[in-house]
């Protein structure tokens, strides 16, 4: 009584369409984007999206139902990692906030690949302090044209379309005054420069914008709006981060593999307790992040997941650094330092020097733990807001 | 890889109707009558509360939970039987349900002892006799003689056989007559019942550091007993395992009090001019013991839900659960302390309460190291070994 998964009406039911869609296109003689267009079509994309839409309206549990039916019958996908930013953040933000004529337009090349994005928030002057961006969007005539900054941001070399946050309103304060869009990467004024990280590889980039140019159909939400809907996209994007997936993914299963194949002078008493405490702290967010699935399935993302991405970061921190200890000798090796322009973060495709330096970002990137500890703080536990003495100024006025 | 990997993965983890009306109407029993005064009269002798709300409790219906439809019990599952520990750890309530509802009730039904069970289910009490540290069977040495129809030797700190609600019965772990030690019928061990009134039982209760749940030391002198037939290793084994699974979703109810009540008192107290829970210092402390929390009702939920669906993954979300929810009530219940100041310090505040059942509580059923020492065999990641410790040697 107590393990009704996904109901098992629903189940067959999406399983006698899988069959139907693999019938109709073989994926042995079918071309891999053609493939996916049908998959498109059949609503079996993305199960939790409306009809339409590539999907069905379903609850999201019912995905990998999907999924695993089609790998087993060796049916390409649409390499969900190359479009991160484009499936986590882009396609709930144009689900939540986009018009009907810019779901119709955007959704489809976004998740079968064609459409690679970016996301332009970040700014010199704006990190933590997202509100601060300084980037304008100018009206001219039904379109606006932007001049500005990025940085930070992730797969912009390979991208055909960004999440851009832009000041709009000057004197308005610096909440207030800002406005969503949907910008065409491929065009003039928009270039592209490769961001070297302690790591050594570029995987960010900064983004020159110079009268760059955006239709105003491609603005998602109001002007004057875009705090509300950069903070969806940001919610959004911590609930992608802290989503745990099987127990021993990711840094917790490579430290485990670490200690089984450690030679025995490695494996101390000490190292043995830090592990197992990491092993359980692992498991606690898994199951947390189980749960918070199982809330979410009905509605949007809410603050609860800062404390997942919190405790990522926390996590991929530790474990790295025990991961280190526990290779000896090979820790003090490094795989390789030439600079590369990798298409995503690969954590356990490279060696262990490379998971310990690339973890430190784990807790600034998306933000920093200290401000996801105030966001926790004030929208969770309801305490009181940071003293702000730039809340009700114009942008314009503040001092930079 | 663990061999392990995806187990679990359908448990729901969120409460249904019926675990929201149980929570919601044990709340309201507790509310009005388990108030942090009556609680602290324990400490000081007065012990009149348990009585009181173990008769509440046995009006809901809540000590049948577990027990099965066949012996007048309710049938229901480990998943509502949490949630009435969970609400009872918020209010600190001080009755035997763990000891008696859980691991009595459990063990008694893995042997199939229908009418000591019929007991429970009508609000009866029982205490299985071994140390309230203990969470494995296979520790259980026991350490009492069975011999003609009585038994013989004592058993120190044990839960729920003292207190407001004493055992109606205890459930002995017995050597067999020959000596043999080990509680399994094939070399002659059992389970016994043994009543407490009975001559040549000595319950001598023990000033605790949790006197919420109060320990006592037993001494039983040829105390007249009787054998309870089935596989006695079997079912403490199970009795414990429930035991423990369940624990955490207690441990875990009083971790949230403690991060609720704090959180509270921060968003009203003001000093040097402003309200103290607006001090960064502070509410990085809070969030960073929300997370904690909320991973703590996580696992709690998960062991729950593991043992109701009778899931291979329990053992290993027992371990889970045990280990991470004893360490973050103990550290909630001391970031409660600590938050609250000098108010923190008083005996007129609940803190303390909480406080001492966190500590107790985290050893009772296995300390966090021992279930980590579970889970090091359960998922493959065996210590080292002793004669390899130090540096690699020159190869």
């Amino acid at each position: 009584m107590t393990t009704a998964g996904p109901a098992a009406g629903h189940r067959a039911d999406l399983e006698a369409r899988v069959d139907a869609l693999l019938a109709a296109h073989d994926p042995a003689t079918t071309e891999r984007q053609a493939f996916l267009d049908a998959r498109y079509d059949a609503g079996l994309a993305w199960v939790h999206v409306p009809e339409g839409h590539g999907g069905l309206g379903l609850p999201r549990a019912l995905q990998p139902v999907v999924d695993d039916r089609l790998g087993a019958a060796g049916a390409p996908d649409n390499d969900p990692r190359r479009n991160g930013i484009g499936l986590g953040m882009a396609a709930p933000t144009i689900l939540a906030f986009g018009t009907p004529a810019q779901q119709e337009r955007l959704l489809r090349p976004l998740w079968t690949g064609r459409e690679i994005w970016c996301q332009l928030f970040s700014e010199p002057g704006a990190g933590s302090d997202l509100a601060a961006v300084a980037t304008r969007a100018i009206p001219d005539g039904d379109r606006w044209r932007v001049t500005g900054q990025k940085v930070w941001t992730s797969s912009a070399h390979l991208a055909d379309r960004a999440l851009l946050l832009a000041r709009t309103d000057p004197d308005a304060p610096k909440h207030r005054g800002l406005t969503y869009f949907a910008l065409d990467m491929r065009q003039p004024g928009v270039e592209v420069r490769p961001l070297r990280q302690l790591t050594g590889e570029a995987e960010f980039n900064e983004v020159f914008l110079t009268d760059a140019v955006v239709d105003d159909a491609d603005r998602l939400g109001d002007v004057g709006a875009g705090w509300q809907v950069a903070n969806a996209t940001l919610m959004s994007e911590r609930v992608a981060i802290g989503s745990g997936a099987a127990r021993e993914a990711g840094m917790l299963g490579v430290v485990a593999d670490a200690w089984r194949t450690a030679p025995s002078g490695h494996r101390t008493a000490d190292a043995h307790q830090r592990l197992l405490r990491l092993w359980v702290e692992s498991e606690a967010l898994r199951t947390t992040g189980m749960r918070l699935a199982q809330k979410l399935a009905a509605g949007a993302p809410g603050p609860e997941g800062s404390a997942m991405k919190l405790g990522f970061a926390r996590l991929a921190q530790q474990l790295s650094s025990l991961e280190v200890e526990l290779r000896g000798d090979d820790g003090l090796r490094y795989d390789d330092w030439t600079l590369r322009r990798p298409d995503q973060v690969d954590m356990t495709g490279r060696d262990t020097g490379y998971r310990y330096l690339r973890a430190k970002g784990n807790s600034i990137e998306g933000g920093t733990s200290e401000v996801l500890r105030n966001i926790i703080a004030e929208r969770v536990l309801g305490l009181p807001s940071e003293h702000r003495v730039d809340k009700d100024v114009a942008w314009k006025d503040l001092p930079r | 890889m663990s061999a392990t990997t995806g187990a679990g993965a359908d448990l729901v983890l969120l409460p249904d109707d019926v675990e929201e009306d149980l929570r919601a109407s044990l709340d309201r029993a507790l509310a009005a009558r388990c108030t942090p005064a009556r609680v602290a009269a324990a400490y000081d002798g007065d012990e009149s509360l348990a009585g009181e709300l173990w008769t509440a409790l046995v009006d809901l219906g809540l000590p049948a939970l577990l027990v099965p439809e066949e012996h007048g019990g309710a049938g229901a599952g480990a998943r509502e039987a949490a949630a009435v520990l969970d609400v009872l750890a918020r209010h600190a309530a001080p009755v035997p349900y763990l000891s008696s509802a859980v691991v009595a009730a459990t063990t008694l039904t893995a042997l199939g002892a229908g009418g000591l069970l019929g007991d429970l289910a009508a609000g009866g009490t029982a205490a299985l006799l071994v140390p309230a540290t203990l969470h494995r069977a296979d520790d259980v040495v026991p350490l009492v003689r069975h011999d003609d129809g009585t038994v013989s030797g004592s058993v120190r700190s044990v839960t729920g056989v003292a207190g407001g609600v004493p055992a109606g019965v205890l459930l002995v772990p017995v050597a067999g007559p020959d000596g043999a030690d080990g509680a399994d019928g094939a070399d002659g061990a059992a389970l016994v019942a043994v009543r407490p009134g009975d001559p040549g039982v000595d319950v001598a209760p023990v000033v605790s550091l949790d006197m919420t749940a109060p320990l006592a030391d037993v001494r039983l002198d040829r105390a007249p007993a009787t054998e309870l037939p089935g596989d006695a290793r079997a079912a403490v084994s199970a009795g414990l395992a429930a035991g423990a699974a369940l624990g955490a979703s207690a441990l875990a109810g009083t971790a949230t009090w403690a991060l609720t009540t704090t959180v509270a008192y921060l968003q009203q107290r003001r000093q040097f001019g402003r309200v103290v829970g607006g001090y960064q210092a502070l509410k990085h402390r809070l969030a960073d013991l929300y997370a904690e929390v909320e991973q703590a009702t996580a696992t709690a939920r998960y062991a729950a839900a593991a043992l109701a669906a009778d899931d291979p993954d329990l053992a290993v979300a027992t371990a889970v659960a045990q280990s991470w929810c004893s360490e973050v009530a103990v550290h909630a219940t001391e970031e409660a302390v600590q938050l609250h100041g000098g108010l923190g310090m008083t005996w007129e505040h609940p803190c303390h309460l909480h406080l001492k059942r966190a500590r107790a509580g985290a050893l009772v059923l296995g300390s966090p190291a021992a279930h980590r020492d579970d889970l090091a065999t359960l998922v493959d990641l065996p210590p080292p070994h002793p004669d390899q410790g130090g540096s690699p040697s020159w190869t």
